[in-house]
């Protein structure tokens, strides 16, 4: 490998940070390495499972393959910037409430993915969740309980 | 009951919607080495040489680990749960495409990978064989020379030594009078299923770290099967079990992939030979070369009377085990002794074969192989009754194995509640109802099915409830929770016994210089064995708190009752946990300690006849009905109602219950749709998520849910069955007897995609497609 490294800016969870990052690395490895945010996670390195998913200017992005070096000048959220003074962001709360996951790796992103939805359909049919949130997947297959999860959040985000 | 049949929110809820709960997949540690596995690029063949100059040229390159390095500490580098079959790296030859040959050690896991293609390694390929039928025939190419079983089991010993065959084990049952009982049939069925192979397919993949300390070593592992592993490693080494440590922590899916040893032998073998932590963690696409679920070919033949009675059964399954034996023997016989089904019948031979080939090898997929079978007997069940003229519900109910009747091994079937079990599945399915079947190019149908496993047996759980000096407690167990909620189930058998509240109980992750022994999570063994373990523990800390405060309270025991962290007597004196332990211990100190161990009551199968008056703990029954559209025109299935039931002795948690046999039933969905690994010459052309797919939103039936019947299993804690299997046993028959209820055609092969179902359907009008 050669060590073409660069340094970055960017808005990580509202926060402006730098990093040393080498030019092929991913936004999941400069994540984890460098910030210790371990909820966007690499599964099948292949954007095809959405476990890696960070929010790049408000829109969801697979980590795995979204090249750190793209994130200069970006804002980012990861799941970990969610919840405020403590308290879970409602998806979340949502998530919790329906007991929407099983072994939970999936879990981040579907919650950041359940957010960009709600954002722009604030009260989705079951049709939308679902083709919304069909570039996720959940090997554990909490499919049912993540749709009510979501109908749980919008519910809540909205009123 | 307090806690017991309690949605109890999960304790590590929080955890995993933060994104902060452990996983082994994200530890990293100081100074540590990556390994990247150079894989086998032939399915069969011997090595002729391998040649790391240019791997070991590249900067940041460590070493590089072959089978001589591995030798120079193991001697004997085989290892397995059933056989020692396994090299620690390919030693000769190598049996599957992507066995793993070498591994590169490097600072950084891209220098690593770009080693690993490094490096060069030369064949003299030999014949291969991947079918299990005939790699089942004496003049199939041989894939090991030897046969080497495994010392742990007593009962698979006499196949040591044996060679000349790929078949790892034949394991029959013999019940009746089979010649008699086709003799006095009145029909005769047989027909021929199969399945394919599929896999687990675990996010967060395969990875071990170990690293080596003082005289010990730490093997950081996302594993199921933390004593298995401590045990067969230090087997290896030659080492006492008590210079290896085996820490795991939540996993991201198991379902079987992660048990027994995976990557770590060879983690440990790379630890010690460099001095240094190394971490080595799977790629998904390499996932699909580790371990798979078998594939069956299953050859039934069912003699049925006049009034639609089965009285005789012979049913000869091949299970294809791929290059080694893993679990598939176990596999071959403790499933395979179901091949019966859930049924009643006087004259009963099942002949299963493990057979190697040169696959990828086989191992547990939820379900450990009941599935396969329960395909072929539930799809029979529904040809047959339809050629008798019997409704399938009715059928089935004309021949189910009720209580107090001996199954096929002999052993009286008690505490399953089968008939319960098809009432709800009737109710659920609405199956009085007249159903549309359609006319046009969408035509829908029914059907159901119930399966039957029999938990393996005999296994061993030992379990450790520690009550701190400020009235805290905390359970060691080493059951792992991988998704399917165990931590919150065994938290709340603590607070059942102890009032304390579920929420507060920490449940310490398996690690075994902590926790105590445990055979394994797998198997849907969990609730059961630890949970009786778990419970006595629990018991036992009760006692010896009631003996402090009878003797503080001068009262009886007898009197006594633990309530929200206080031990209150019969004449209203109270004393919280808190003042119990400074009661025993003079001050805020000490710790109060019990264990509990549970191994179930079992007796062996006689080898020639597979009969025991005892040979599994408890039976599960899982049934499922399906509603289905199919296009006429294209053979595209939509599942449009999936009911699933079970009998779970008793709901520990009836939201895990639900979610369990709801998620197993999805992934089951996919394993009948559309999930099947291609393989070209031994290589796997689907090994990514890309091309390999897997149930998402849109593949969940829009109706689907899960139903189960309570009566209280008279061994298990509170009742309870184990259930993490259940959902996959049924819903594939049920679809495809869905299929043969919409149209009468015939598949007798998985998975039902859409060419399959669109030839079947042709062939049916006798206008067959074409080939290309
Ligand atoms: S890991 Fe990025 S999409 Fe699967
Ligand atoms: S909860 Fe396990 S992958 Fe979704």
């Amino acid at each position: 490998m050669t060590d073409a490294t660069r340094t970055i800016r960017f808005t990580l969870n509202g926060r402006a940070v730098t990093a040393r990052i080498a030019v092929y690395e991913t936004l999941v490895e400069v994540l984890q390495r460098e910030f210790a945010l371990l909820g966007a996670r690499e599964s099948c390195a292949q954007g095809l499972c959405g476990c890696c998913t960070v929010l790049v200017d408000g829109t969801a992005v697979s980590g795995c393959l979204y090249l750190a070096a793209f994130a200069d000048g970006a804002e980012l959220v990861t799941v970990e910037g969610l919840p405020k003074d403590g308290v879970l962001h409602p998806v979340q709360q949502a998530f919790v409430d329906k007991g929407a996951f099983q072994c939970g790796f999936c879990t981040p992103g579907m919650v950041l993915m359940t957010k960009e939805l709600l954002e722009q359909h604030p009260h989705p049919t079951e049709d939308q969740i679902r083709h919304y949130l069909s570039g996720n997947l959940c090997r554990c297959a909490s499919y049912p309980e993540i749709v009510q999860a979501v109908k749980l959040a919008a519910d809540k985000v909205h009123i | 009951m307090r806690s017991i049949g309690q949605s109890v929110p999960r304790l590590e809820g929080h955890a995993k919607v933060t994104g902060s709960v452990e996983y082994i997949h994200h530890l990293r540690l100081p100074g540590m080495l990556y390994g990247k596995i150079h894989r086998s690029a032939l399915a069969h063949a011997r090595i002729v040489s391998i040649d790391a100059s240019a791997a070991l040229a590249l900067d940041g390159v460590h070493a590089v680990i072959t089978i001589q390095d591995v030798l120079s500490l193991v001697p004997n580098p085989y290892y397995g749960p059933a056989f020692h079959d396994q090299p620690i790296l390919a030693h000769g030859k190598v049996r599957h495409v992507g066995e793993p040959v070498a591994v590169a050690l490097a600072v950084d896991p891209h220098i690593a990978e770009q080693a690993a293609d490094l490096i060069h390694v030369e064949y003299e390929p030999l014949d291969a064989v991947f079918d299990e039928i005939e790699a089942a025939r004496p003049d199939a190419p041989i894939i090991h020379d030897v046969l080497k079983p495994a010392g742990m089991f007593t009962d698979l010993k006499h196949l040591g030594g044996r060679s000349g065959t790929n078949v790892a084990l034949d394991a029959r049952v013999r019940r009746g009078d089979i010649a008699k009982g086709f003799a006095e049939a009145d029909r005769i069925f047989e027909h021929t299923f199969r399945t394919g192979k599929v896999i687990h397919a675990t996010f967060e993949p395969m990875v071990s770290l170990a690293e080596k300390q003082g005289d010990g070593i730490t093997i950081h592992t996302a594993s199921q099967s933390p004593s298995f592993v401590r045990a067969e490693v230090s087997r290896l080494l030659g080492w006492a079990e008590n210079r290896v440590r085996v820490r795991t922590a939540f996993l991201g899916g198991g379902f079987g992939a992660k048990l027994y040893i995976k990557l770590e032998a060879l983690v440990a073998v790379c630890a010690l030979l460099t001095g240094k932590p190394v971490r080595i963690g799977l790629s998904m696409d390499e996932q699909f070369y580790t371990i798979t679920k078998h594939g069956a070919t299953v050859r039934i033949k069912t003699g049925v009377t006049d009034d639609g009675r089965m009285i005789a059964r012979e049913v000869e399954t091949y299970w294809n085990g791929g290059a080694y034996a893993d679990i598939g023997p176990r596999v071959t016989q403790k499933s395979g002794f179901t091949a019966a089904g859930p049924y009643d019948i006087e004259h009963v031979a099942l002949d299963n074969y493990a057979v190697y080939t040169n696959h990828p090898p086989a191992g547990a997929l939820r379900g450990f192989g009941i599935s396969q079978l329960v395909w072929a007997y539930e799809r029979q069940a529904d040809i047959i009754a339809r050629e008798m003229g019997i409704d399938p519900l009715a059928f089935r109910r004309k021949n189910v194995l009720r209580e107090g009747r001996p199954h096929a091994t002999g052993t009286v079937v008690t505490d399953m509640e089968i008939d319960a079990v098809l009432d709800l599945l009737e109710k659920r399915m609405d199956w009085r109802r007249p159903f549309d079947r359609g006319t046009g190019v969408i035509r829908r149908g029914r059907g159901l099915a119930i399966g039957l496993k029999a938990c393996i047996s005999p296994t061993t759980s030992v379990a450790t409830v520690l009550l701190y000096g400020d009235g805290s407690c905390a359970l060691h167990c080493g059951t792992v929770d991988m998704g399917q909620a165990s931590d919150t189930a065994m938290a709340q058998i603590v607070s059942e016994v102890l009032g304390i509240q579920t929420q507060s109980i920490r449940v310490v992750r398996p690690d075994t210089d902590v926790t105590p022994y445990d055979m394994a999570t797998l198997g849907s063994r969990s609730t059961f064995h630890m949970g009786n373990a778990v419970r006595a523990a629990a018991e036992d800390v009760l006692a010896q708190v009631f003996h402090i405060a009878a003797t503080s309270l001068d009262t009886e025991v007898s009197s006594l009752e633990c309530v929200d962290a206080e031990v209150v007597s019969s004449r209203g004196a109270r004393m919280t946990l808190r003042e119990i332990m400074l009661a025993r211990f003079a001050m805020q100190a000490g710790t109060i300690v019990g264990t509990g161990s549970f191994a179930p009551h079992y007796k062996k199968p006689d080898p020639a006849t597979g009969q025991s008056p005892d040979v599994t703990p408890f039976w599960m029954l899982g049934g499922a009905g399906a509603e289905i559209e199919v296009d006429t025109e294209t053979g595209r299935i939509e599942v449009t109602k999936l009911v699933n039931v079970a009998d779970v002795g008793r709901a520990l948690n009836p939201a895990s219950v639900d979610r369990q046999l709801t998620g197993a039933a999805i992934m089951q969905v996919g394993f009948t749709l559309f999930e099947e690994m291609v393989f070209s010459d031994g290589q796997v052309v689907n090994a990514s998520l890309a091309d390999y797919k897997i149930p998402g939103f849109l593949d969940v039936p829009r109706d689907i849910s899960a139903g189960y019947v309570e009566v209280p299993h008279r061994n298990g804690p509170y009742g309870a069955k184990g259930v993490g299997e259940t959902g996959v046993f049924s819903p594939s028959p049920a679809i495809a007897n869905a299929l043969y209820d919409a149209l009468g055609v015939i598949v007798h092969d998985l998975p039902l995609t859409p060419e399959r179902v669109l030839r079947a359907i042709r062939q049916a009008e006798n206008r067959p497609l074409g080939d290309e």
